[in-house]
């Protein structure tokens, strides 16, 4: 095996004899937009996705609303006041067959993109790792104000790229059928999101 | 394994792309198909690019950052090497497509999976990786749909976002009816079809012990992988299975987390033709308590490094595998990816194919460049500016080069160049041409003996005028 | 109208399809450019671009045809050329053939570009459909150049080409490699044309007006292919006449 890295190496090297000075990278794409309302546009932008979306400025009713009765997975860093009493909270540690039947799962996120309508989670607070808002039907989301960013490079930015990050944009969906998009295929089929703001 | 074995990037015994293409266009339902699919991706692709101002200058960027990255290859591939390694993964070098297979018959082998999970991977589809698996004891599960819509129904891909694009609906009802226990009742709605693929999958992707996938980009200054998806099943492969085993080109790399900021606005935009696909996973190497136990990188040639060595050719190592060349190809509308006899199809295919084919003595591969009227639309879509019809002349000249010196078509060319390269022959040839009324009805040809019947035969050929302009000219004003 | 401009010396470049097939193209070209007070010349040295070599892959074979039109042409201030795609040759490939173009302008970019008219004085009453040639649209980028200028021309009537932008299958030697999906792109492309219910197809190359023509002709669907120059030159006391056969 070494060996063969060696001869790629060489075979790059012999290929690339003609020195080739690539020109400096230019940047003049814009990293930031003036948009009127980074939370107007993030919240427009996610609802075109099919997903459901909701401003508020206390999750913690429509966290009851949307799933009293159910069995729901949360991350064990989750904030106590999400954990209303009228659901069935379940915690790690969770096997992929109690994911896989539970009714849904809450997290909050790590950045909003408001030009994609895009949420990414990093697997920090409140987070949990990846299968936690993967094997679950519906996902219910938690956005903070102060996490949504209005472009793709602003939110790059943002992010510590050696942790496991999941960029979500609306519910599953494929665009494998005439090239037209439809929701639902492996993750959740159901996107909820809750852009809270004071 | 060795550097005489064929590279699998072309199917064997592919035909030349003039016959494909004329059993292809002999199938009306594919035709239509493909006229619906295209044409509704084109239009929305043209509505997410118009949405940023900056298009232009995220296209010069990716070209750039693209083309530092293959200038300093060895620099940045030896940098990704050592992040991913910091991390915990393991990386291999595979030469070519048969070295690429071992290694991960291999790991799979010692993982003690009898199955895989895949993520579609125009890379593992490049090295022919389900067939090595299968040969060797592994069965491999694909788990995107387009993928598994070609897998059942024992089809070829003919599209790099959406290998089953030649299929609509009712067809693909048919495969899963046919392949798929339980669905007796399916109609032909997509989120129907979509949930029936939900259920057939499940039960794989929480039993698999091993998944494969490929990499949409590889970050050389952190060791991150990218994989772009939609469906959520490429989060099932690198989030469940313990053995996570990605098979990347060499040339998918970007130096810095930053320059992903270029490419994750390009890749979607251009590609499904939205403002961001689903699903977009990062991982760098193994995560305690979050996903895989052990990953893998296989870093593949296959006729990468030979694509490099030429000066014209190289750019399109360039390629993000979005495939807005394909959507806009007037040729590829009608004859669909199958006619191209590659997992590369249409405009970039037929760039990327011969060359990492890298014989033009095989009449298949060398027919690829002569697959375009050098319409140009691709170049233009492209969102890291490869010069396609560039490329295309450039390897249609490699084409010639390698075929019999003197072919008719070399003699012709020849005579013709001698004839317009000396202005008193071209006069006398033009005189000379005027003759060609003769074959004419009322100054038009209807018909010729072959090869001109290629035109003839549907379209009708002008006689050459009574007299030429230079002999008008030269009559009243010279 | 202007009578003297100074443009320099302009010479026309008929190109060798144009010169053999279609010499009504270039006599228009002429009459148009001294119309506008141009006076044009002709060199008799000139025969091809070379662009049919080039594209086809007989690359050493162009280089004696481009440098005999760099010899020919040089010392022009401008080279006029109804032809986009023979225009782009010489401009975006010569250079890579190491043979140094002179100045060459497709016919549009040079009335608007160099001569700064949209307006050429043209009559033309007839409906027209326009189809923008790949190599003018995309090699050259003429733009909507083309456009307004048939949109200044009285009395004709323009109608829009449905999905114009897409190719009509020519493409030099593949409508013969290629014949097959060649002639399924101009079956398209002729049924646009048929839904305009346009009298005559106009556009900047002859190439594509003699491919889409050679399918209406055989369809023998009444649509007469016109290069533009002829609509630009046809004038009230010198109209364009309808073929009494397809030509």
């Amino acid at each position: 095996m070494g060996d063969s890295r060696d001869v790629i190496l060489a075979r790059i090297r012999g290929a690339l004899g003609d020195r080739p000075d690539p020109r400096p990278v230019p940047r003049e794409y814009q990293r930031t937009r003036d948009f009127p309302s980074v939370l107007d546009l993030f919240a427009e932008r996610v609802a075109d996705y099919r997903a459901i979306v909701h401003r508020v400025t206390d999750p913690v009713e429509l966290i009851r609303s949307a799933l009293a009765g159910k069995r729901v997975a949360v991350a064990s860093d989750a904030p106590p006041e999400w954990l209303v009493p009228e659901v069935t909270w379940l915690r790690e540690p969770l096997t992929n067959a109690d994911l896989d039947a539970c009714d849904g799962v809450l997290t909050g996120c790590a950045v909003g993109i408001a030009e994609t309508g895009t949420i990414v989670l990093d697997g920090g607070v409140a987070q949990g790792r990846r299968a936690l808002t993967l094997l679950p039907d519906y996902h219910l989301c938690v956005v903070r104000a102060d996490q949504v960013v209005g472009t793709v490079p602003e939110a790059l930015a943002r992010l510590e790229p050696t942790r496991p990050l999941t960029f979500v944009s609306g519910p599953s969906a494929t665009s494998d059928i005439e090239m037209d998009r439809v929701e639902g295929v492996h993750g959740p089929r159901t996107l909820e999101v809750l852009i809270v703001s004071q | 394994m060795g550097d005489t074995a064929r590279n699998p990037v072309t199917w064997l015994g592919s035909p030349a792309f003039p016959t494909a293409a004329k059993t292809a266009l002999a199938d009306d339902q594919l035709r239509r198909n493909l006229k619906h699919a295209t044409g509704l991706i084109r239009t929305k692709r043209a509505g997410a690019v118009a949405e940023l101002p900056d298009w232009e200058q995220l296209r010069l960027s990716g070209e750039a950052i693209k083309d530092d990255v293959l200038a300093n290859l060895d620099t940045y591939l030896l940098r990704f090497e050592e992040s991913v390694a910091a991390r915990g993964g393991t990386v291999h070098w595979a030469r070519d497509a048969a070295e690429a297979n071992e290694i991960v018959l291999r790991l799979a082998r010692e993982a003690g999976a009898d199955e895989v999970v895949k993520i579609k991977s125009m890379a593992t589809m490049e090295i022919g990786l389900n067939e090595a698996l299968q040969a060797g004891g592994v069965t491999p599960i694909e788990t995107d749909l387009a993928e598994l819509i070609v897998q059942l129904g024992n089809d070829r891909p003919s599209h790099i976002l959406v290998p089953a694009i030649h299929r609509n609906r009712t067809e693909i009802r048919d495969i899963f009816k046919a392949a798929m226990p339980g669905t007796e009742d399916l109609t032909d709605e997509p989120v129907e079809l979509a949930a029936a693929a939900r259920a057939f999958l499940r039960r794989k992707f929480l039993s698999a012990k091993v998944a494969v996938s490929g990499a949409n980009f590889g970050v050389a200054e952190t060791g991150s992988v990218v994989v772009v998806e939609s469906e959520g099943n490429g989060r099932m492969c690198l989030t469940l299975p313990e053995t996570l085993i990605t098979v990347m080109g060499i040339e998918k790399l970007v130096p810095t987390w930053q320059d992903l900021e270029v490419f994750l606005q390009l890749l979607p935009r251009s590609s499904t033709a939205e403002r961001m696909n689903p699903y977009t996973s990062v991982w760098t190497g193994v995560t305690p308590g979050d996903g895989p136990r052990d990953f893998h990188l296989v870093l593949v040639d296959n006729g990468r490094t030979d694509t490099l060595a030429s000066t014209v050719g190289r750019q399109a190592l360039r390629c993000i595998r979005c495939s807005a060349c394909l959507n806009v190809c007037p040729v590829y509308e009608r004859t669909g990816g199958q006619a191209y006899g590659s997992v590369y199809p249409g405009p970039i295919g037929a760039i990327l194919a011969p060359q990492l084919g890298g014989d033009m003595h095989d009449k298949h591969a060398a027919s690829l460049p002569f697959a375009s009227s050098l319409c140009g639309a691709c170049f233009e879509v492209c969102p890291v500016r490869i010069d396609i019809p560039s490329v295309l002349v450039h390897l249609r000249a490699k084409a010639v080069e390698a075929k019999p010196k003197y072919s008719p078509e070399a003699i012709g060319m020849a005579a013709m160049s001698w004839v317009m390269a000396g202005p008193r022959r071209f006069r006398a040839a033009q005189r000379l041409a005027v003759a060609g009324r003769l074959l004419s009805r009322g100054g038009r040809i209807r018909g010729l003996p072959f090869p001109g019947s290629k035109w003839t035969d549907s379209r009708d050929l002008p006689a050459p005028a009574k007299e030429s302009f230079s002999a008008w000219w030269k009559r009243t004003r010279g | 109208m202007p009578t003297e401009r100074a443009t320099g010396r302009v010479a026309l470049f008929a190109t060798c399809l144009t010169d053999t097939f279609f010499p009504d193209t270039a006599r228009a070209v002429v009459r148009l450019l001294e119309r506008l007070g141009c006076s044009v010349e002709f060199p008799q040295d000139q025969t091809c671009c070379g662009q049919m070599h080039f594209n086809t892959g007989y690359r050493a074979k162009a280089v004696p045809l481009a440098r005999n039109v760099a010899s020919v042409f040089a010392g022009y201030d401008a080279v006029v050329v109804p032809s986009g795609s023979c225009a782009g040759m010489v401009r975006h490939v010569y250079p890579d053939l190491s043979v140094t173009p002179g100045p060459v302008y497709e016919l549009s970019e040079f009335l608007i570009d160099v001569l700064g008219i949209e307006d050429v004085g043209a009559y033309f009453p007839h409906r027209v459909t326009y189809h923008p040639t790949c190599h003018s649209l995309r090699m050259l980028g003429v733009g909507d150049k083309p456009l307004r200028l048939l949109r200044a021309v009285r009395g004709l009537d323009l109608v829009e080409l449905p999905a114009a932008e897409s190719c009509c299958g020519f493409g030099g030697t593949f409508a013969l490699k290629n014949a097959d999906v060649s002639s399924a792109m101009l079956a398209d492309k002729m049924s646009c044309v048929l839904d305009t219910g346009a009298d005559v197809l106009t556009a900047g190359d002859n190439s594509c007006l003699m491919h889409m023509g050679g399918g209406l002709s055989r369809l023998q669907a009444g649509v007469h292919p016109v290069h533009l120059a002829e609509i630009l030159a046809s004038t009230e006391e010198e109209p364009w006449v309808t073929p009494l056969a397809t030509r």
